[in-house]
């Protein structure tokens, strides 16, 4: 009989084996890349250097990068506590926006007023998280009494956010002298937290890895992450206990449309220091990836942002050495598809070879 | 006879904590009805899933017609023409049944002929009695014909040995019947049929032999039927013949004291059309009222409605003389009913979560399991423990994965759970459906303690013997009224035969 390979169904595989088979699969997107810039002509090692040194290479590098996850955790986090309850919110970037908004909308009353900053940045926090909560508000209430469809709710939702700030830093709040550039008043320092270090890393920092913690412990040791994992599993079941199924389902969006706000407001007094109309790079999108990645597990999205910071900037990195950053992105996507493809394949299924 | 249809040997299989199989041998014949007889828990669908090619073995060696072969997935099963029809069906609900069948086939044309094709479906179901309508979409059909759907759709696809695991347990008497006729047609034609059952008279009504697992391993090999006897076949089933007798003794007599009242009430179903027409009827302190019905008579509503998961849309209800028609699910498990709902991995239990968050379903609210909003783990394990421990769940951990669980012991994980509610008013419906026999001698014990502890139990159950056996009184349901109420004494099987039926009044005249 001829030789066959097949993929078989695995009923779990025990978390030793599943970072083995994630940091196998990276390893292999880094070798299918590396391939692809040796084969257009360049140094593979030159570019994985750069990546590396650009990343983690050095004090600067690691700002940066650190820096660059701080959106994407803090989304990401947010994002996880919709999955957990079945509900796909992908209005992240919107609600990242309407966070950055609310957050403005404070500094602008506080900031000329010189309120001191342990004020004026909790109460920026807090109008980031009712703005983000207030955004998830409409899609979560179609979803849990109407039924309507919240991938596609939130999705044009976020549209909606970017053009509304746009709206606002082209008309009223564009700053009288910012030479008619579409950018709000530079916020004052009281309106802005503290640099940490050589690079663009701030102590905003401390927010995603508090809200990790916190969430972690929400989700395992109180009667609400219960009935988020009872109501996320089966709804039905959910019902029988008594559980109000529409409800929890409108508190997880909030809280998730909150987190993604907070990271807005975290993004704008943490280093854009201003309101404008291109303030998030996706990051409510990558966040996706990554809380999918992480297993919607809160400190595996702390762990697996840090690593997509360090592929931002590990790009900017490449196009220094004299690649083209097309190859860099290259490099990125085959790391990527690696690791969502094939590694998200062999955590589920094995390979046999039989005769 | 030449080699047989099917020959396995040494199966092993296992599953994170539990060993589902064990040096399994199993040998079955063409054209045979073949009985897999077992417990809840014995390995018998373990054994037909490692057959159809869903499982692989741990160990062992399968041959079909004397060939050795190893199967890596379902189609490869199909493909040696094995083929199995689940407790759970996997059909498409939105297509027609034609189309169900077509998305099993191998070869279909690009461009169908579909009038070509569902005349062959047709004809097919003709030949084997499973009539159905080929041009219907699934949802429309009702559980029965559901099922002939599936074992058409198995045969469709070239199907030599099928497997059937407990087809019975979803069907009437009537259908299941059916079925039985066109099990023995199929193996008449030569093919196999194996049917996974643990009800020993439908083995004994169709099968040619049988072979009893337990614990995971083989007990009997095919014992031909006719050399043994019913009460042969349970000693092996269960290991121990004592634990069939069923006593009664200790019954206490039922109070007058009201516990539920039921007035004029009506409610409706999914689709909106009426389900229950005032219905009045109510169950005392230290009562086992038994509804005897044919399903879909409105059994499913009235369980809901009394338990607070469907509002009644007129009438009243009253617990212990206090009205709680506007009480929610919640409040009504508060006031201490309890509900053993139909689909327990459905509706009951979560089977992604582990056996600890199921346990404290009704109680992570309140102390002493949650101290404000926060959950207390280690009372939640305790608390576990002592369930587990309680109601003699053996095998399970509170941090097993609850779907991982045999069905017996899901059905005392969840009754269990109700049972520390201690409860006042029980709601059970089908409580033993699909349960061996050790597992339903434990349920009905324990739904008569709690009568006995002055519990009033509302017992919806298909299956009328279990009815005429727990019951003190008999509510016979029909089209969502009840149409005659009898006690125990008078109870015989025709009368409440005819009532289900629908004749009441032959049935009173019969009285």
């Amino acid at each position: 009989m001829a030789l066959s390979i097949r993929l078989e169904r695995r009923v779990g595989l025990p978390l030793p084996q599943r970072v083995f088979v994630l940091a196998l699969a990276v390893l292999l997107g880094a070798l299918a890349g590396g391939l692809l810039v040796q084969l257009s002509g360049y140094s593979a090692v030159a570019a994985f250097s750069a990546i590396l040194d650009g990343s983690f290479g050095g004090s600067y590098p690691v700002s940066q990068t650190l820096a660059a996850a701080i959106p994407l955790a803090t989304i990401g986090l947010g994002t996880a506590v919709a999955f957990r309850v079945q509900l796909w919110n992908i209005g992240g970037e919107g609600q990242f926006y309407m966070g950055a908004f609310g957050a403005t909308g404070v500094e602008l009353i506080g900031g000329p007023a010189g309120w001191p900053a342990i004020i004026l940045l909790p109460v920026m926090l807090i109008a980031g998280f009712l703005a983000g909560a207030a955004w998830a508000l409409l899609p979560g209430w179609l979803r849990a009494w109407h039924g309507v469809n919240e991938i596609i709710t939130t999705l044009m939702l976020n549209y909606v956010a970017i053009l509304w700030v746009n709206y606002l830093v082209y008309g009223p709040w564009k700053d009288p002298q910012g030479h008619n550039f579409p950018f709000s008043p530079r916020y004052p320092d009281n309106a802005t937290f503290a640099r940490i270090g050589d690079g663009q890393l701030h102590s905003g920092v401390f927010i995603p890895v508090v809200a990790a913690v916190v969430l972690l412990f929400v989700l395992a040791r109180t009667r609400w992450g219960y009935e988020l994992r009872v109501v996320g599993e089966n709804a039905e079941a959910a019902r029988y206990a008594g559980m109000d199924v529409r409800r929890t389902m409108l508190s997880a969006m909030l809280v998730s449309g909150g987190m993604a706000g907070i990271a807005g407001m975290v993004q704008v007094s943490g280093i854009i220091h201003l309101l404008n109309g291109q303030l998030s790079s996706n990051y409510g999108y990558t966040a996706i990836i990554i809380a999918w990645l992480a297993r919607l597990h809160p400190l595996a999205i702390l762990l697996v942002s840090v690593l997509f910071g360090a592929l931002v900037n590990g790009g900017y990195a490449v196009s220094q050495e004299g690649i083209p950053q097309a190859l860099g992105a290259v490099l990125q996507g085959m790391i990527l598809f690696f690791v969502l493809g094939v590694g998200d394949v062999f955590t589920r299924y094995r390979l046999r070879v039989t005769t | 006879m030449g080699a047989p249809a099917i020959q396995m040997t040494g199966i092993d299989k296992a599953f994170p904590g539990v060993v589902a199989n064990r040096g399994v041998d199993f040998e079955a014949r063409w054209g045979e009805v073949h009985a897999l007889l077992g417990e809840n828990g014995a390995g018998k669908t373990t054994l037909m899933s490692i057959l159809a090619g869903l499982y692989r073995p741990d160990a062992g060696q399968i041959a079909i017609d004397g060939q050795p072969v190893t199967f890596h997935s379902p189609r490869d099963a199909i493909r040696h023409g094995v083929g199995m029809v689940y407790q759970h069906y996997r059909l498409v609900a939105s297509q027609t049944v034609a189309e169900n069948l077509l998305l099993g086939l191998p070869g279909v044309p690009f461009r169908l002929r579909a009038g070509t094709f569902i005349r062959q479906a047709r004809e097919l179901g003709e030949r084997y009695h499973l009539r159905v309508d080929p041009s219907r979409p699934v949802w429309q059909l009702s559980v029965g014909e559901q099922q002939r759907v599936e074992i058409l759709k198995t045969l469709q696809r070239g199907a030599r040995i099928l497997i059937l695991d407990e087809p019975t347990a979803v069907l009437t008497p009537q259908e299941s019947e059916d079925l039985m006729r066109t099990l023995r047609q199929i193996a008449f034609e030569g093919r196999t049929v194996i049917l996974i059952s643990h009800k020993l008279e439908e083995v004994r009504s169709v099968a040619h032999r049988v072979s009893v697992l337990r614990g995971g391993a083989t007990v009997a090999s095919g014992l031909p039927i006719g050399e043994v006897t019913t009460r042969q076949l349970a000693t092996l089933m269960v290991g121990d013949s004592n634990s069939l007798v069923s006593t009664d003794d200790t019954h206490v007599p039922a109070g007058e004291e009201i516990r539920l009242q039921l007035q004029d009430v009506s409610a409706i179903d999914d689709r909106g059309l009426p389900a229950l027409k005032s219905v009045s009827l109510t169950v005392h302190v230290g009562e086992i009222l038994g509804i005897a019905g044919v399903a879909g008579n409105g059994q499913h509503e009235l369980a809901q409605v009394v338990a607070g998961l469907r509002g009644a849309t007129g009438g009243r209800l009253m617990l212990d003389g206090r009205d709680i028609t506007a009480c929610t699910a919640r409040e009504r498990t508060r006031r201490g009913v309890a509900h053993i709902p139909e689909d327990r991995m459905g509706e009951g239990l979560v089977g992604n979560l582990p056996v600890a968050d199921n346990a404290i379903l009704h109680f992570y609210d309140r102390p002493p399991i949650a101290n404000g909003p926060l959950l207390l783990p280690r009372r939640i394990w305790q608390f576990t423990l002592s369930l587990l421990d309680r109601f003699q769940i053996h095998g399970a951990r509170p941090d097993s994965i609850t779907r991982l669980l045999s069905g017996g012991q899901l059905q005392r994980l969840l009754l269990a759970r109700e049972m520390a509610l201690e409860p006042r008013l029980i709601v059970a419906v089908h409580p033993t459906r699909g349960l061996d026999v050790a597992a339903t001698q434990q349920v009905q014990d324990w739904l008569r303690s709690a009568r006995d502890d002055s519990a009033g139990v509302l017992l919806i159950s298909e299956d009328l013997d279990e009815v005429l056996q727990l019951s003190d009184r008999i509510a016979v349901l029909y089209e969502g009224q009840i149409v005659g109420i009898v006690s125990r004494e008078q109870a015989d099987r025709s009368t409440i035969g005819l009532m289900m039926a629908g004749s009441h009044k032959a049935a009173v005249e019969a009285a």
